[in-house]
C-alpha cells in the first residue's frame, strides 16, 4: 500500500494558509494541465456553479468555479463542498476506488447540491484515462500512471 | 454456455473496464428515462454506444441495452424510438419491462433478440412461459424474491433462459413494483427512471451524525464510525412504536458467490452484476472478482469455496454493513 500521508508538520503549515492563494494556485495549475484534456467534456450543467474541494489531514480548502474558458478562484459560497482526505482523493484520481465505496464508509463526504454532485462524478467516470495522460507533461503522466498501476 | 457473466457499464470507460475483467456481456442504457438508471451524466448516447459495441464484439462479447422502464402515455415516441436505435446499432439484446414495448420491438424488428426484465416481476414460470408465448422473449431476468428451489422449478418449466442477480444493491423484494420514492418525490423507477431523484436528497454532516433526507423527510442519521447506504426511503431508519430501526429494510448488499455451484446446477444461463450508477474502478474490481469464480466453479464445481480475498473485495465495495444470499437461501417459502 501506497504511504501518502503528509509529515504533520507540513500540514500545520499549511492549514494556517489563507484559502485564497491555494486556491488561485489550484485554478492555475489545473488550467494549464488539466483543462486541455478536460475541455472537451460537456460541461454545460457546471458551468458558475461554485465549488470546494477540502482536503481535510492538508487543512487545505480549494475553491473555485468553471466557466467556459477553464477553472477561476472563488470565494462565495460553494454549491458543492467534497471532504476527504489527501490519500483518498488520490485513490480516486487514479481510478483506484470508487467514490461510492469511499462514501458508504464516511471517507468521503459530499455536502450541498447532491444532483450537482451526482453530475460531477459521473463527467469524471466517463472521462477516459488514457486521453487525460496523453495530454499531461510528460513528468507528470508518467508520475501518474506509476500511481494508477500500484 | 451456462453462468455467463454480465456486467453494468454506466459509461463507456466502465463497459471496457468489464470487457478488459472478463465480462462476457456489459448491460447499459441510453441517456434519457428509458432505463431505470437515469440520472444525470451517466449512461450512453448513440456515438458511445456504438463504440461500446464495436469495443465489446471485436473481442467477442456482447451488449445488452436496458429498456426497462415503463413508458408514459404522452412520450411513447421516446421509448419506440429507443427500442429502433437499438436494432439500428446491432444490440445482442434489449431488456424490456412493458408488454407493449414489447409487442411493438417484435412487429417492427422481429430479428431483435428479448430479455424480460426484472422489472417485469416475472416470479412464476406461468409468466415467464406467457412473455415467451406472446413476445417470443429468448430470457427472463428473475426478482430476487424467490428461494433457490422455486428458481429452479421455473428453469424445469420454460426453455426461456433464465438470469439472476448475484452481486449488488437489494431492492425491498417488490422489484417493478415499488413506489416508495414515488411516495416522497413523485417519481420512482419505473415511471422516470429513477429512485430517490438526486434534486430530492440531501446530506448534512450534524453534530448529531450525518443525515440523509428525501425531499425533507429523516431517512437516516449515521452515527460517526457506521457505514452510510444510499438514500432511498426503504432503507431508512424509522421511528415505529417508540423504537427507531429499519422498519422496512436493512441496507445490505447481495453477494452469492457461495451459492454458484448450486446456480451451476440448476443450469442458470447467466449471472447479473448490479451497479451502473457506479464508478469504473467498482466495474473492474467486482468483475475481477467474478469472473475468477465463475472459472474456478465451471472447473470443479464440487470442490469450489469462495476465496477469502474475494470475499474481502466485495465486502469493501458493498452498500452497508454486511452481505447477505438473499431470498435464494431461506427455508421459508
Amino acid at each position: 500500500m501506497l504511504n501518502l500521508a503528509f509529515p504533520p508538520q507540513l500540514a500545520n503549515v499549511v492549514s494556517r494558509l489563507p484559502a485564497a492563494p491555494p486556491s488561485l494556485a489550484f485554478s492555475v495549475m489545473a488550467n494549464r494541465l488539466l483543462w486541455p484534456a478536460l475541455k472537451t467534456l460537456d460541461w454545460q450543467a457546471l458551468v458558475g456553479r461554485r465549488y470546494a474541494i477540502r482536503v481535510k489531514d492538508l487543512g487545505l480548502s480549494l475553491r473555485f468555479t468553471v466557466t467556459q474558458r477553464g477553472f477561476a478562484p472563488d470565494s462565495g459560497a460553494p454549491d458543492l463542498t467534497i471532504s476527504a482526505s489527501a490519500r483518498d482523493f488520490l485513490l480516486l484520481l487514479s481510478r483506484r476506488e470508487d467514490p461510492d465505496t469511499l462514501f458508504f464508509s464516511r471517507r468521503l463526504v459530499s455536502e450541498g447540491d447532491t444532483e450537482l454532485g451526482l453530475t460531477v462524478k459521473n463527467l469524471l467516470d466517463a472521462l477516459d484515462p488514457e486521453q487525460v495522460l496523453g495530454r499531461l507533461p510528460t513528468p507528470l503522466a508518467r508520475a501518474a500512471q506509476r500511481l494508477m498501476a500500484t | 454456455m451456462p453462468l455467463d457473466l454480465i456486467c453494468p457499464a454506466g459509461s463507456l470507460v466502465s463497459l471496457k473496464a468489464a470487457i478488459d475483467h472478463g465480462a462476457d456481456a456489459v448491460y447499459m442504457g441510453f441517456r434519457d428515462n428509458t432505463n431505470a438508471r437515469a440520472f444525470p451524466g451517466l449512461n450512453f448516447d448513440e456515438a458511445q454506444a456504438a463504440e461500446g459495441l464495436r469495443y465489446a464484439h471485436e473481442r467477442g462479447r456482447r451488449v445488452l441495452l436496458a429498456l426497462n422502464t415503463y413508458p408514459q402515455p404522452d412520450t411513447w415516441s421516446r421509448w419506440t424510438g429507443a427500442v429502433d436505435r437499438a436494432a439500428k446499432l446491432g444490440m445482442d439484446a434489449v431488456i424490456l419491462a412493458d408488454a407493449g414495448l414489447m409487442r411493438y420491438a417484435v412487429k417492427q424488428h422481429p430479428q431483435l433478440r428479448l430479455h424480460l426484465s426484472v422489472q417485469g416481476s416475472a416470479t412464476s414460470y406461468e409468466a415467464v412461459n406467457f412473455y415467451r408465448e406472446h413476445f417470443g422473449i429468448q430470457r427472463a431476468v428473475l426478482p430476487r424474491v424467490l428461494s433457490l428451489p422455486q428458481v429452479e422449478n421455473v428453469v424445469q418449466h420454460t426453455d426461456v433462459e433464465i438470469e439472476l442477480f448475484g452481486f449488488g444493491g437489494l431492492c425491498v423484494m417488490v422489484e417493478g413494483r415499488c413506489l416508495l420514492s414515488s411516495y416522497c418525490t413523485g417519481e420512482s423507477p419505473n415511471t422516470a427512471g429513477v429512485c430517490s431523484p438526486a434534486k430530492a436528497v440531501q446530506w448534512t454532516d450534524t453534530p448529531a451524525g450525518l443525515e440523509s433526507r428525501l425531499n425533507g423527510v429523516l431517512l437516516d442519521r449515521y452515527g460517526r464510525d457506521e457505514k452510510a447506504g444510499y438514500p432511498t426511503l426503504c432503507k431508512g431508519r424509522f421511528e415505529v412504536g417508540g423504537e427507531t430501526y429499519y422498519a422496512i429494510e436493512e441496507p445490505t448488499s447481495l453477494n452469492t458467490l457461495d451459492l454458484l455451484p448450486e446456480m451451476l446446477k440448476i443450469g442458470i444461463a447467466a449471472i447479473k452484476i448490479e451497479g451502473r450508477q457506479r464508478s469504473p474502478a467498482y466495474v473492474a474490481q467486482v468483475t475481477k472478482v467474478w469472473r475468477a469464480a465463475i472459472d474456478s466453479v465451471k472447473k470443479n464445481a464440487d470442490g469450489f469455496k469462495p476465496a477469502p480475498a474475494w470475499q474481502a473485495e466485495l465486502n469493501k465495495l458493498s452498500e452497508g454493513q454486511s452481505h447477505t444470499l438473499g431470498a435464494y437461501h431461506r427455508p421459508w417459502k
